[in-house]
């Protein structure tokens, strides 16, 4: 059947991919705080804070995500291959619109 | 603990024709993997790849959306104020209760639980139908306004914000000059793009739900093999995540100029 290397590839294999099951209870405890934070987003938004206000709501916004990324796609409990995807995706993505926004804010659009 | 349990009791093997050509692997293990870890990790990860594609697209329309909003701020706080956060605030809430749902779909499945998962994602489906439902409302309320972007396009509310009076008694916003109000254009353009990109992939979520749900009937998804109803939870709640952002970039960040 395998030869033995192949059975230690596999015993290190299931070691580390041991599929984990969330449990009902930390979905519920998730949600219940994804509902609290929508509901302080939409409260803080008729506060007045100027430049704050967006920046406020992308930072609820991006706490959201990372709980919904974390539990609710399971990205705490995956493979260090899935957190690295996951990660370096997100990092691109920065790099991209950050670039491009950053480009398009400093040029004096009109006035060259 | 459980888990091991679980996945033994199935352990229907699968022989080959050639005895050791083949090796023993439980039938809904892709003869090319080694172990049914490493097909599910396969296909998680190439699940997740797709999502990073699906991010760089949301992503462009979100960076045009920002720099627009930087060039006619004026317009864009105005034409914003057309959206009523009632309506956003409950869809935000329905999405964000489906995924809820649908994470719970998923333990079902993982627990075998045929009821309780056909429960899950028949309550997902409606939540999803419910959500299209109030962007519905929405959108009738932009076609009635003449807010659709073209031809029939009017920008009378932001030349003249009295005449809206519904929204001119909550925020009693000053005229803009023409060639700033047209601009208010750009910012519906954006808002259907997004708002109906996103409503899209929730129609072509809830399809896939409604296959989902006959075949969970069927028994499909509480065999041990998980693996659909897994990545199909990881596109859902994709979907939740380009909400949680579409909802305070369009609804909310405009209230004060």
């Amino acid at each position: 059947m395998t030869a033995p290397h192949d059975k230690d590839f596999e015993s290190i294999e299931q070691h580390e991919h041991e599929h984990h099951i969330v449990s009902p209870r930390v979905y519920l405890t998730i949600v219940v705080i994804l509902l609290v934070m929508t509901a302080t987003t939409v409260g803080v938004s008729y506060i007045d804070m100027g430049l704050f206000n967006p920046v406020v709501a992308l930072a609820i916004a991006a706490f959201k995500m990372i709980l919904v990324v974390l539990f609710f796609m399971h990205v705490k409990y995956s493979t260090k291959l899935t957190k690295l995807t996951v990660i370096s995706g997100l990092f691109t993505f920065l790099v991209l619109v950050g670039m491009t926004l950053s480009d398009y804010f400093t040029r004096a659009w009109g006035r060259w | 603990m459980s888990d091991s349990q679980a996945v033994s009791d199935s352990r229907i093997v699968v022989h080959g024709a050639a005895e050791g050509a083949h090796h023993e692997h439980l039938p809904y293990q892709r003869h090319h993997f080694e172990t049914y870890a490493q097909q599910s990790d396969a296909t998680n990860f190439a699940m997740w790849l797709f999502l990073l594609t699906e991010v760089m697209f949301f992503g462009g329309l979100f960076t045009a959306y920002l720099i627009y909003r930087n060039w006619y701020y004026p317009a864009f706080v105005q034409a914003s104020h057309q959206l009523q956060i009632f309506w956003g605030t409950a869809n935000t809430a329905v999405l964000i209760t489906s995924s809820f749902t649908m994470a719970m779909g998923v333990w079902s499945a993982e627990m075998r639980k045929k009821g309780a998962l056909v429960l899950c994602l028949v309550v997902t489906f409606i939540l999803g139908l419910v959500f299209l439902g109030i962007k519905t409302i929405e959108y009738k309320e932009k076609i009635d306004k003449h807010h659709i972007p073209g031809f029939h396009y009017s920008m009378q509310s932001f030349t003249n914000p009295a005449s809206d009076e519904e929204v001119y008694k909550e925020y009693h916003d000053k005229p803009l000059a023409v060639d700033m109000a047209r601009h208010t254009e750009i910012y519906f353009f954006l808002y259907f793009a997004m708002t109906g990109m996103h409503a899209l992939h929730m129609i072509i979520g809830i399809a896939i739900l409604g296959f989902m749900i006959f075949r969970a009937q069927a028994g499909a998804y509480t065999t041990g093999h998980v693996t659909f109803v897994e990545n199909f939870g990881l596109y859902w709640h994709f979907v939740d995540i380009i909400w949680i952002y579409l909802f305070p970039l369009l609804y909310l960040i405009s209230r004060h100029q």
